[in-house]
């Protein structure tokens, strides 16, 4: 421990020695660390798995309605379903739990009817999306099952949207007007916001704010509650002239997901849409043959490019900028410990050994690196008010200063630098004593 | 001057001649990397959008009640016409989608109703006799709308477009020869032809990836109203220098028009040069950041330089004395460290170049990037070796003044 300390005293009197070649890698690795935290900032969470104990059960379906002809490269199906395959696959329940979901975005009366009326996002879905995807509660509970085959006006409602309505109190039980209709609030969610939303990702909504109310799809389409969302008719010609027509028409706008506990469930269930495919193809809606996709969560969101390319993009450079400030303070530390070359023979030739010697230069180093971390702290906390400029909105507020973050750069900060320090402190180390006291 | 004894010496202190070669070459390919995107970004937000932009401003409405499409249609007809009437307003339009907007309507445009793959894809802008005007894009062939050709449409009732105008680019793609007007195109979702009845000026789109790129100028103006989405979006053109007045005066007419509606407090009212700096924040934002990252990376890379040549030359104050006392000239020894920055330099820049060429085509591969051109190199590296020169210069003209006597001291 003494000797730690005395390490310490001789790193801190050598940086004072030559204060610009301090200053000079001190910056380096600040702006290096800085640059590399604040994009990761973005990236950890762009790039995260929203729900990691279950993303390998929940599976987002695709099937072929459109033909081999309107598809993406790869013989790649629409990645949403029409309303027709959606309340076909909800009917036929195949799988534990299964949820259709379409975006809404209804206005809401304010309670007091002096106030003017707002705007809200949330979702028409079915009663098995709160079970899904695992939406806590603060109050109630979701809608069941029933309410939706009976088609019932009831709502669940975001605790925002509970705090701007009923200033927080138990709403559970009262009435909620969207879009000029009465639905009678079954739940209030907790603040919920996974993100990237994965299973709204084919809406683009992947870091949109969170939604603030959910409706039952089945209530939501008898009275034709708008479609908000993305709708996707991919150049076929889309005959309707009324709203069944429009309703039942080969556009994608209906993302499904299925809960599928084990692997072998979900090779029945894909074996299940496959047989559905089939039997349209008899039936003569499909002319072709059957063409269906199951992807987890992972894989979801990779197929949906999640992840923005300016994030990926801006992450790698920072890292390549680190990586190009520790390759200069490489050569300014061997310029450093070797201008000391002298120092290293007295100290070899008085006894200390080569361990000793690489202790001291490695912790001079740690030093250099703890300094360049603390600097690099503070940059990561200006350039993350400067986010903004980086990123769209949506995608800026998702980065965030906390502790982790924190210690992350300055771990990263000083190991990197000791990492660095390694070829110089072992240049140190081979240091022959008695050359050097010779040549003096 | 003499390569080889440079060379000779640099065998001696390789760790730190790779160092800096190294550090040149990731530098250079960092840089030139950054440099094109750069490029690439300000190309993009400076091309035009077709839209006389000053004095134009977009206004969205949410409606809080949806339940009838016909009472919203004729709360438009009735919006605009209050529109018109305010003293501070030029011109005004209602759209579904408008240039920049990022999101909005976009069909695939085919040249027979039986073709499967589309010929190109455009934005379908749901217009009116005044959208041109508001906009400020001149027509350049045919005629505009007529007051009674605009009709109401719903997403959920497929109407066929008898009569569309198209941007310049749209109708060139379509009909490369240049008669595109009177020529009949499908570009409705429902299996009737429509004519071109115009041909506007430069139309940017609403599509802002850069995965459609290829489609920024195709735009198809509809003659229609569109209702049954919640929302309608009011461009208005104020008089010239009343703007502010126009963005005051707007929202009270339309709330005293219906109180049931709804102006997002974030983009519900926006000035067309703040739709166009949110359509572009993202290309500012990289650009830069690619900015700053260049600026620090050279300081850093020209700081090293001068870091560890100042290390070799005080480590070789004894020979440079001796050479001196030989008879070498200060010029000798000014031009021994700078061409031996030069030797390091040159094989920094062919590595970094190799490097820079291997970034850029997996960026290629992987993101909407384009081939990185020579240009890019070649001045990134006349950069890199003038920086490695002209950091090398303060210690080796202090090298140069290395007097010799130093040749007999401390031995």
């Amino acid at each position: 421990m003494s000797m730690f300390v005395y390490y310490l005293g001789l790193g801190w009197r050598s940086l004072r020695r030559n204060p610009v070649l301090t200053a000079l890698m001190v910056m380096a690795i600040a702006f290096g660390v800085a640059a590399s935290m604040i994009t990761w900032s973005v990236f950890r969470v762009v790039s995260g798995n929203p729900i990691p104990w279950k993303s390998s059960q929940l599976y987002n379906v695709q099937i072929d309605n459109r033909g081999p002809q309107y598809n993406e490269p790869g013989n790649e199906p629409p990645d949403a379903l029409n309303y027709t395959d959606a309340v076909a696959l909800m009917q036929a329940h195949k799988a534990p739990h299964q949820t259709m979901l379409y975006d809404i975005a209804p206005s809401v009366l304010p309670q007091n009817a002096n106030d003017l009326p707002s705007t809200t996002t949330g979702y028409a879905t079915t009663a098995d999306f709160f079970t899904m995807f695992d939406v806590p509660f603060k109050y109630g509970s979701p809608w069941t099952n029933a309410d939706d085959d009976g088609h019932a006006a009831v709502a669940v409602i975001s605790d925002a949207l509970n705090q701007r309505l009923f200033g927080g109190a138990n709403s559970v039980g009262r009435d909620v007007t969207l879009d000029m209709h009465a639905y009678r609030i079954v739940g209030v969610t907790e603040h919920w916001d996974p993100k990237p939303r994965y299973y709204d990702a084919y809406d683009n909504m992947e870091f949109a704010n969170p939604a603030q109310v959910y409706i039952s799809v089945n209530r939501a389409v008898d009275i034709h509650v708008g479609m908000a969302g993305r709708n996707n008719c991919g150049g076929a010609p889309a005959h309707f002239s009324n709203d069944e027509q429009w309703l039942h028409r080969e556009c994608a706008w209906i993302p499904f997901w299925a809960e599928l506990p084990t692997q072998a469930d979900a090779e029945r269930y894909k074996e299940f849409l496959t047989a559905y495919s089939a039997e349209q193809q008899q039936a003569g809606r499909f002319q072709w043959a059957p063409n269906v996709r199951l992807r987890n969560v992972t894989e979801w969101l990779d197929h949906e490019k999640v992840v923005p390319a300016e994030s990926r993009i801006s992450l790698f450079v920072s890292i390549g900028f680190f990586i190009i400030c520790l390759v200069n303070t490489i050569g300014l530390l061997l310029a450093k410990f070797m201008r000391r070359s002298s120092e290293i023979g007295v100290r070899r030739a008085l006894g200390a050994t080569r361990r000793e010697v690489y202790a001291q230069f490695l912790m001079e180093a740690a030093t250099v690196g703890l300094a360049g971390g603390v600097l690099g702290l503070l940059l990561t906390i200006v350039g993350m008010q400067g986010i903004g400029l980086l990123f769209e909105p949506d995608v800026a507020r998702l980065a965030h200063l906390d502790m982790s973050l924190l210690l992350t750069t300055l771990i990263v900060a000083v190991l990197a630098t000791v990492i660095a320090a390694f070829y110089p402190t072992w240049r140190a180390a081979q240091v022959q004593p008695a050359w050097q006291l010779k040549s003096n | 001057m003499q390569i080889k004894p440079i060379l000779a010496a640099m065998r001696r202190h390789k760790a730190g001649t790779i160092l800096i070669g190294f550090q040149i070459a990731l530098t250079l390919a960092i840089v030139c990397n950054a440099l094109f995107i750069i490029h690439e970004r300000i190309a993009r937000v400076s091309r035009p959008s077709g839209v006389n932009e000053s004095n134009l401003f977009v206004i969205t409405s949410d409606w809080a009640d949806n339940s009838s499409n016909d009472n919203i249609d004729a709360q438009i007809k009735a919006d605009l016409t209050a529109l018109h009437q305010l003293g501070s307003v030029q011109d005004a339009t209602s759209l579904n989608s408008f240039p920049l907007h990022g999101t909005g309507w976009d069909n695939f445009i085919r040249m027979t109703p039986d073709q499967i793959h589309m010929t190109t894809d455009a934005s379908v802008f749901l217009a009116d006799e005044h959208t041109l005007g508001t906009l400020g894009v001149k027509l350049i062939a045919g005629r505009n709308f007529t007051p009674d050709e605009v009709q109401s449409l719903t997403i959920q009732d497929m109407k066929g477009w008898p009569a569309i105008i198209v941007s310049k680019d749209l109708a060139k793609v379509l009909f490369p020869n240049g008669d595109a007007l009177g020529k009949q195109i499908y570009a409705s979702n429902n299996n009737t032809p429509s004519t071109i009845v115009g041909i506007t000026d430069t139309l940017q789109s609403h599509m802002m990836d850069s995965d459609d790129n290829a489609f920024a100028y195709n735009a198809v103006l509809v003659p229609m109203r569109e209702v049954g989405t919640g929302y309608v979006h009011y461009l208005i053109r104020a008089r010239p220098g009343q703007l502010e007045a126009a963005m005051r005066d707007v929202p009270k007419a339309l709330i005293a028009q219906n109180r049931m509606r709804i102006f997002d407090p974030d983009d519900g009212e926006m000035t067309f040069a703040q739709v166009r700096a949110k359509a572009y924040e993202r290309d500012y934002g990289m650009a830069i950041l690619m900015g700053i990252v260049s600026a620090v990376l050279l300081a850093i890379t020209a700081a090293g330089i001068v870091g560890l040549t100042s290390f070799w030359v005080g480590q070789r104050r004894r020979q440079i004395g001796i050479r001196r006392a030989l008879g070498a000239t200060r010029n000798d020894i000014l031009s021994y460290f700078m061409t031996e920055n030069m030797l390091i330099g040159v094989a920094g820049v062919v590595v970094g170049t190799l490097l820079a060429i291997g970034i850029n085509l997996w960026m290629v591969t992987h993101y909407d990037v384009a081939r990185l051109s020579g240009t890019y190199l070649l001045v990134g590296a006349v950069v890199l070796l003038l920086l490695g020169q002209g950091a090398v210069l303060a210690p080796a003209l202090r090298a140069s003044r290395v007097p010799p006597v130093e040749a007999t001291r401390s031995v």
